[in-house]
């Protein structure tokens, strides 16, 4: 078995190396480019790519090498569909590393089925399931977006120093919102509150009136609602302001968003929510050139994406070398202290200083600093909605 | 005062939401039992050719919409409504001309129409897709509520809120206001008479000189127009994606066979026998118990006999108790 990993890794390495070029190194943007978080991924997508040009345009990766981005759908939802597509990117455009996947389960599921068989590098911006922390890796997979466990933690925090004691969870049914729950309800108990109930719903239905009918029936004084913008979670507050069973909703990074302002306007004012961000770094730069771009960069995970990829071309100069089993072990290396700190926008000052075998600390948009299992710390910005606007209150 | 907020909750949550889902079930059904009781098919693509009929009605109401032409407080849907109802009939008409007509000339089995009607409705299932994408469509304007919780919590002093929102009212004044008509039609006028002999008895309509292209021409346009109200006012009162229209192919089949296959009246009943069982068993009772039981008998649990989730379970469960006990439904309709 072992020999034929080998092999197979060696063929997947010889067919990779056959395809690039000299000059050029390909690199997948794995994004649920279709399905429930489908208004985000564009941006995500521009982000990493952003980081991608300006490495190229500098011209000092391992001598002038171009990076390549090509992208690839996750769907988010549909393993096996994730699964193939990320072969794809391995064996048939030969990939070096993947920034991706974004959602918990896709990503599980390419990282053992695909990057593992084959030995690619796998950074996720986003896939953020407690689960992911233990999965085998082989030092292969690391995420510049923070496990949910911290999320559970803060977002339980900020609930309980604004007051509010009592809440009702919902949870969009899969890993993400399974996961996210169950930090959070774990945290809030710890931390002196009750959940009067957790109930997950589905996404893509038509009505949520009868989830809601059950929540209410439990009350509490906000609900917590841990799903997609994108899918059932605006049709779960839909319903509740409707019925008047809750007017204060609590809600994680993958209910805010753009469609959020728009679809409610100042109707959840006093709502709040917790979405990966640091005050260390500055994601501003990104977020303008992607704006730039023509592309709309209010959702989260832009600046999460561009630091996967510059990860991933960073850890390349580190190692000398493009090939994933050389360059995993310099992942850390770069992201961590000790070394001269790089923020976004300084890439080609970072290559420069690790071509002359000098070490680096890269902060980049995210304030990056991986720990554990390779994970990020997890800074996070607490919003709050006023005038129906997301607004910044502050860092934890 | 306990009591009285204990009926608001429930008419919150339960009377008022079951019986506008009752109604819009009520008129798909309608239509279903017109196609079984003189096609003598059970047609499985009535769930699409509402989502058709809606979708038409969407579009145009987003025409309307970009004109700036609105009903004020209405929502726009309803002016677009009998547009989307012509060019519901157009499908229809088509397919009975293009797929049904040939399946009746070789006098086949209501098994292999039953076939047939499933790929018609996979057809058209792709065709709205095709047209109009798989996402949610918002088409909803006009008032959200007719009395808000808030309002209605100034308004009455009680501690529990009620609210109704103008698309519930519409849809239960729009069933009544079809449903009236459809009964006069088909109970006062030639061409409804002539409809329920040939349900009756084909042979002896057939002696007695109705003429049965007549007769089916009617009932699909009938049909068309059932089914594209029924699937506005459910996209109004909900949200349209086509998806969630094929599966209401079975609430809505359940409450035709429950109040008997055949019998208009039977499937209104059945509607909303099946509306309410669905709310009334998958919603959780505690707040209602907390007014109404004294206070230390108050339950810590939410009261809730099976989760949301299963709420097509119940449907299921109903058909299933029916055809057991009672396979002509509640009024009598056909044997299925």
């Amino acid at each position: 078995m072992k020999k034929f990993l080998m092999a197979s890794a060696a063929t997947a390495l010889m067919a990779g190396g056959a395809m690039a070029d000299g000059h050029s190194v390909k690199l997948g943007v794995m994004l649920g480019f279709t399905g429930p978080i489908e208004s985000l991924t564009p941006a995500m997508a521009a982000g990493a790519e952003l980081a991608m040009s300006e490495v190229s345009e500098s011209g000092k990766l391992l001598g002038g090498k171009k990076v390549m981005p090509v992208r690839a759908d996750s769907t988010c939802v549909d393993s096996g569909a994730a699964a193939a597509a990320a072969e794809r990117l391995v064996t048939s455009d030969g990939v070096k590393g993947i920034m991706g996947a974004d959602c918990s389960g896709v990503t599980g599921a390419v990282l053992s089925n695909v990057a593992l068989p084959n030995g690619v590098v796998m950074i996720s911006p986003s896939a953020t399931s407690p689960a992911l922390s233990t999965a085998e890796d082989d030092g292969l997979f690391f995420r510049t977006a923070p496990s949910d466990e911290r999320q559970g933690q803060v977002l339980a925090q900020v609930l309980q120093e604004r007051g509010i004691s009592e809440v009702a969870v919902t949870y969009t049914n899969n890993d993400y919102g399974k996961g996210l729950a169950d930090s959070f309800s774990a945290a809030f108990v710890a931390a002196g509150g009750s959940i009067t109930a957790t109930t997950a719903h589905e996404d893509g239905k038509a009505d949520y009136s009868a989830e809601v009918g059950a929540l209410a029936a439990a009350g509490g004084d906000a609900l917590v609602v841990a799903g997609y913008v994108d899918q059932g979670g605006p049709g779960v507050i839909r319903a509740a302001l409707d019925t008047g069973a809750f007017d204060t909703f609590a809600l994680p990074d993958g209910m805010i968003g753009a469609a959020l302002e728009e679809t409610f306007g100042d109707e959840i004012d006093g709502s709040i929510g917790t979405v990966p961000g640091s005050d260390a770094a500055d994601a501003s730069m990104v977020v303008e050139k992607v704006t730039a771009m023509g592309v709309d960069a209010s959702g989260p995970y832009v600046g999460e994406s561009y630091d996967a990829a510059a990860l991933i071309m960073l850890a390349m100069q580190a190692a000398g070398s493009v090939e994933p089993g050389d360059y995993k072990a310099k992942v850390e290396m770069v992201a961590n202290a000790p070394g001269e700190k790089i923020y976004p926008g300084e890439l080609a000052k970072g290559l420069e200083i690790l071509a002359a075998g000098g070490d680096i600390d890269y902060v980049g948009a995210t304030a990056v600093e991986l720990i554990g299992p390779g994970e990020a710390a997890g800074g996070y910005r607490e919003i709050e909605l006023k005038g129906g606007k997301i607004e910044t209150v502050k860092f934890r | 005062m306990d009591f009285l907020n204990a009926l608001v909750v429930l008419s919150n949550f339960v009377l008022i939401p079951a019986v506008a889902y009752g109604s819009q079930l009520a008129l798909g059904a309608l239509g279903v039992t017109l196609i079984y009781g003189i096609l003598r098919f059970s047609n499985f693509a009535h769930g699409d050719t509402m989502a058709f009929g809606t979708m038409l009605v969407v579009l145009i109401t987003y025409l309307f919409q970009s004109w700036g032409i609105s009903l004020g407080p209405l929502p726009t849907a309803l002016l677009a409504l009998p547009f989307g109802i012509l060019g519901c009939m157009l499908l229809v008409l088509f397919t009975d001309r293009a797929v049904y007509r040939f399946y009746r000339q070789q006098k086949a089995k209501p098994v292999v129409l039953v076939i047939v009607s499933m790929g018609v409705m996979f057809i058209m299932n792709g065709l709205v897709r095709f047209i109009i994408g798989p996402n949610d469509q918002r088409f909803a304007d006009g008032e959200r509520f007719i009395i808000s919780v808030r309002e209605f919590k100034q308004l009455t002093g009680l501690s529990e809120g009620l609210a109704i929102r103008t698309t519930q009212g519409i849809t239960v004044v729009t069933a009544i206001i079809v449903v009236a008509l459809l009964f006069w039609f088909l109970n006062r006028t030639r061409t409804g008479k002539s409809m329920r002999a040939y349900s009756d008895n084909e042979d002896l309509a057939l002696l007695s000189g109705i003429n049965p292209e007549r007769v089916v021409l009617y009932t699909w346009l009938i049909v068309a127009a059932l089914a594209t109200v029924a699937g506005t006012l459910y996209g109004l009162d909900k949200t349209f994606k086509p998806f969630t229209y094929f599966q209401l192919l079975l609430p809505i089949f359940a409450a035709a066979i429950v109040g008997g296959l055949g019998n208009p009246l039977g499937a209104i009943a059945g509607g909303f026998v099946i509306a309410f069982s669905e709310v009334t068993i998958t919603y959780a009772w505690k707040k209602v118990l907390k007014y109404l039981l004294p206070e230390n008998l108050e339950p810590s649990s939410l009261m809730q006999l099976i989760s949301t989730d299963y709420k097509f379970a119940v449907s299921f469960a109903i058909l299933v108790i029916v055809l057991l006990f009672k396979p002509t439904g509640l009024f009598k309709g056909k044997s299925v």
